[in-house]
């Protein structure tokens, strides 16, 4: 082999660290960073900031992780998709193997630090969300039902139950409804995403639930979700993390996504492609808001308990 | 291959960005080994049973 040989072969390979960060899903992450801190944050039990950070940092790494287990078995999904064919694997930065690799380890890595940094429920609860993530969403719903989404956001769901087991050792009502607030919000966010970007899907043979039941079902669907996530979401407001904030914030937010819901599922694809997707858009960036803002609000209401500024009387009925 | 190539630079740069994550999870350690020495009956020390041991205990 020659020096040219090499250096062309070796500057085809070497990726830079930033594309082994990019493996990570680094969007994901600061989705997944201030779900686990919240729900870290607004348990009833303090913890010493070092500790809170150095939790988080591992859910954070634990997700990524799983981020890089997913871009390693569907890379050759990614390379159809508009969307993904720009990622480390499929752009030909970083290989199949290094991706693998870097998930498992991080994998291991993230659930031992957190298991020695805070309690064993947190590390379970993390390896448990780094297995449903890669082997049951990626590996099998993914490819195999237009449910994938639905179960497989589970995953996407427990960092702030985990974030809350590191606080308090344990699962509570609390936790599992901001756990339902995203599993039920995952669905309608993606199936938004999913009608249009509905080529990509198509192109990949992913059988989400725009290709495989169609626009009108799909539609249908997201409507019923918004209708079910919106009890959940007040019902937080119930519980002992609740507050006069949130209530608020929740019963505007949720008055919002039941309507952009119903103004999806009143379209027409044809209504649809004629104006670009504009209202499908519309509810996508919307549900982004909606999730991030519910969150700030559980934050903000743990800020006025803990200045002593929080009204009293505020029914805890959960 | 001269050392100044772009390949160089790009495993440079990687391996300082390597270097640089290592030393921070070195100080991630000392930092929690800290606080768990400092805070010895703090509540993520503790066996979930755990009650202190009083005088009596030992006869």
């Amino acid at each position: 082999m020659t020096d040219a040989t090499y250096i062309e072969q070796a500057e085809a390979k070497d990726a830079e660290f930033g594309d082994y960060i990019e493996l990570l899903k680094p969007r994901v992450m600061r989705l997944v960073i201030f779900t686990a801190a919240v729900g870290l944050l607004v348990a009833p039990v303090p913890v010493h900031p070092v500790i809170a950070l150095a939790a988080i940092l591992c859910i954070a790494v634990g997700a990524g992780a799983s981020g890089a287990l997913n871009m390693w078995w569907d890379a050759d999904i990614d390379r159809v998709m508009g969307r993904t064919k720009g990622r480390p694997i499929p752009s030909g930065r970083v290989t199949e193997g290094e991706a693998l690799a870097v998930g498992l380890g991080l994998s291991g890595l993230s659930v031992v630090m957190l298991g020695l940094f805070a309690n064993l429920l947190s590390a379970a609860l993390l390896a448990f969300t780094i297995f449903f993530y890669a082997v049951v969403y990626t590996m099998w719903l993914k490819r195999s039902t237009p449910q994938n989404i639905v179960i497989g956001g589970a995953a996407g769901a427990f960092p702030p139950m985990i974030g809350w087991a590191v606080a308090t050792g344990g699962v509570s009502v609390e936790s599992v409804l901001m756990f339902a607030l995203i599993f039920l919000w995952t669905p309608p966010h993606f199936w938004a995403l999913a009608l249009f970007r509905n080529e990509d899907y198509v192109a990949a043979k992913v059988p989400m639930m725009p290709v495989s039941r169609g626009g009108r079902s799909t539609r249908r669907q997201i409507f019923v979700y918004a209708l079910v996530l919106a009890p959940a979401a007040l019902a937080l407001g119930l519980t002992e993390i609740g507050g006069p904030v949130y209530g608020l914030t929740a019963l505007v937010l949720n008055a919002g996504f039941v309507a952009g819901a119903w103004r999806v599922s009143r379209r027409s694809g044809a209504a649809a492609e004629a104006d670009g997707f504009r209202a499908e858009k519309r509810f996508f960036g919307y549900s982004i808001l909606y999730l991030f803002l519910h969150f700030v609000a559980l934050l903000a209401d743990a800020g006025l308990r803990a200045l002593e500024l929080a009204p009293t009387g505020w029914p805890v009925l959960i | 291959m001269r050392e100044d190539h772009e390949l160089h630079k790009r495993r440079a740069g990687r391996n300082a960005w390597l270097g640089l994550t290592l030393g921070a999870f070195v100080a991630l350690i000392f930092a929690v080994t800290m606080v768990k020495l400092s805070n010895p009956q703090s509540e993520d020390h503790k066996a979930p049973n755990y009650v202190p041991a009083t005088a009596g205990d030992s006869q």
